[in-house]
């Protein structure tokens, strides 16, 4: 009885201390940098998203959002999908720029298979091309309440499941 | 070689090292790089298909997207072929817009390639400030086109956009502020111990395997060889400015700072150059959309080194074939000398120090590096890699 009560405190803890300071990942999923060079904006000291806590990893098994641009081509689907399964539960996506939401200006090109929810599902989408840093950083902190929410939940499946 | 202590390392499509996806397989001894197998094609997209089937002045927003760090190169050197398609001559002011616009993007890439330099060698507080520094620019950018990263300033004709005489004068003021900002960074890069310690040296690339591999742009200059299109085969009116070429002998990745950092301080001279000499005038010729028979090639400075535009009209609205080449694809070749022998630890610098940009690349098809035999791709070949 005691040592549940410490873990539940336990866990309690950690999930406290992860929405404080959540690791974003960014995939470039064919798309042309142009977004790309907005979010690594995004990180330095003019925008400065490190004041929500959060830091950019590059690895997906150590992160809990996936900031995902470009629209998707043929031989990086299997590759998108396979670092999304690599992320720990729960996870948020975050899809940036117009290619990754309607395949954008690239509509018609052959090697493009279109919007990233075709592959993985996806909870916000940041619009324009390419978004502004301002933009970028509204996308990411509305993910987080979403990534709070989803914490939660994560945490009361997991206890119905034990018994 | 010890067989025990030989092993493969695959790296990439997504790795914390590399900005952008491409996959390098790396054979190693111990710690020591053996030989290196790069495969690429994961940015291709078929945008040289998709051109045809657009207008020209649809191809312009297109083209803009190949690449968005150099985007302005691309549709400078675009706009010039078809402008010598339908052989019209482009207002002087024009012409000395689309150069400053030019230099403005090379100078946000470059101070980009000093912040992932210093990144990938774990320096992260050069790369924080190059990249604040670097919004100088994109604020001016902003300023002049309305867009930090796609400035669609260049039309088919003209320019889109007037720089007005506050504009200029704020123009100058920031030049005279990046300016004392890069001699920071030079004195940085050749004097602060902790950055050379781990840029002498590494990923020599010689003058003679240079000139063999046919690598372009900073890299070659870094290698000691002279190939700035702006003074060899001068367009726009970069025969009329003064600016001289930046190149240095000693091929390792330090030079290759330098030749970047050197070069910029010749942008702000261009710049301010191209500010006192604009005329007055138009902005920008009324263009048929039908564009004559006929074939045309363009060739530009891009940041990275050469780019070339060959387009083919067949006298409609839409062009016959339109033919890319870019920078990366040719330094990308030299990567395979400047890579063996060398620790796995400077992989990432090497690799960052040709300063690759494969969303300009992977329009091409599919090259085996190591035996140069171009394959056709189809979709379930792809879906096999």
């Amino acid at each position: 009885m005691l040592r549940s009560q410490i873990y539940k405190l336990k866990t309690k803890a950690i999930n406290k201390a992860r929405i404080k300071s959540p690791w974003m990942m960014h995939f470039d999923a064919t798309s042309c940098n142009g977004c790309g060079i907005e979010i690594l904006a995004c990180l330095t000291p003019k925008y400065d998203i490190e004041r929500f806590g959060i830091v950019e990893k590059g690895n997906p098994r150590h992160s809990d959002i996936l900031l995902v641009t470009g629209a998707v081509s043929h031989k990086m689907k299997d590759k998108l999908k396979l670092i999304y399964d690599q992320m720990p539960e729960p996870k948020v996506v975050i899809v940036v720029g117009a290619c990754g939401i309607s395949k954008g200006i690239y509509q018609g090109c052959y090697n493009v298979i279109g919007p990233i929810d075709k592959v993985i599902p996806v909870d916000i989408y940041v619009p324009a091309c390419p978004p502004r840093p301002q933009a970028i950083i509204d996308g990411v902190i509305k993910g987080l309440t979403l990534w709070e929410d989803k914490l939660d939940k994560y945490e009361k499946d997991k206890e119905e499941e034990k018994y | 070689m010890n067989e025990d202590t030989c092993y493969t390392l695959p790296l990439g499509p997504q790795h914390p090292a590399l900005v952008e996806p491409e996959y390098l397989k790396v054979h190693l001894d111990g710690e020591t790089i053996v030989d290196v197998e790069i495969n690429l094609g994961f940015m291709h997209r078929g945008i040289e298909k998709a051109l045809q089937q657009r207008t020209y002045q649809q191809d312009r927003f297109l083209i803009e997207k190949i690449c968005g760090i150099c985007s302005s190169i691309h549709t400078l050197t675009y706009c010039n072929a078809i402008e010598k398609l339908l052989d019209v001559e482009i207002p002087e002011r024009a012409k000395y817009i689309r150069m400053i616009i030019a230099e403005f993007e090379r100078i946000h890439s470059h101070m980009l390639w000093v912040g992932i330099a210093a990144y990938e060698i774990g320096f992260d507080t050069v790369f924080q400030m190059s990249w604040r520094d670097r919004e100088l620019v994109m604020e001016l950018l902003e300023d002049l086109s309305g867009n930090r990263v796609s400035y669609s300033m260049n039309t088919i004709g003209g320019v889109r956009r007037d720089i007005s005489r506050t504009m200029a004068e704020k123009i100058r003021t920031t030049m005279d502020k990046i300016d004392s900002k890069l001699h920071h960074y030079i004195d940085v890069f050749v004097n602060d111990s902790t950055i050379t310690k781990r840029t002498k040296g590494t990923g020599i690339l010689t003058k003679k395997d240079a000139i063999r591999y046919s690598a372009i742009g900073p890299l070659a200059r870094a290698s000691g060889v002279s190939c700035d299109l702006r003074k060899k085969a001068p367009y726009l009116l970069y025969d009329q400015v003064d600016f001289k070429e930046i190149t240095h002998s000693t091929s390792d990745v330090e030079s290759r700072a330098i030749v970047r950092l050197k070069e910029l301080l010749e942008s702000t001279k261009i710049i301010r150059q191209c500010l006192h000499l604009m005329p007055k005038g138009e902005l920008s010729i009324k263009v048929p959309d039908i564009v004559p028979e006929g074939e045309a090639i363009s060739r530009g400075e891009a940041p990275r080194g050469e780019i070339f535009y060959y387009a083919r009209s067949d006298g409609t609205d839409k062009p016959y074939r339109i033919k890319i080449r870019t920078p990366t694809l040719a330094n990308i070749h030299p990567l395979q000398p400047m890579l063996k022998g060398q620790q796995l630890a400077d992989l990432p610098i090497i690799v960052a120090s040709i300063d690759p940009c494969f969303s300009c690349t992977d329009r091409v098809t599919l090259l085996d590096t190591r035996t140069g035999i171009s394959k056709t791709v189809d979709e379930a070949y792809l879906k096999k890699l």
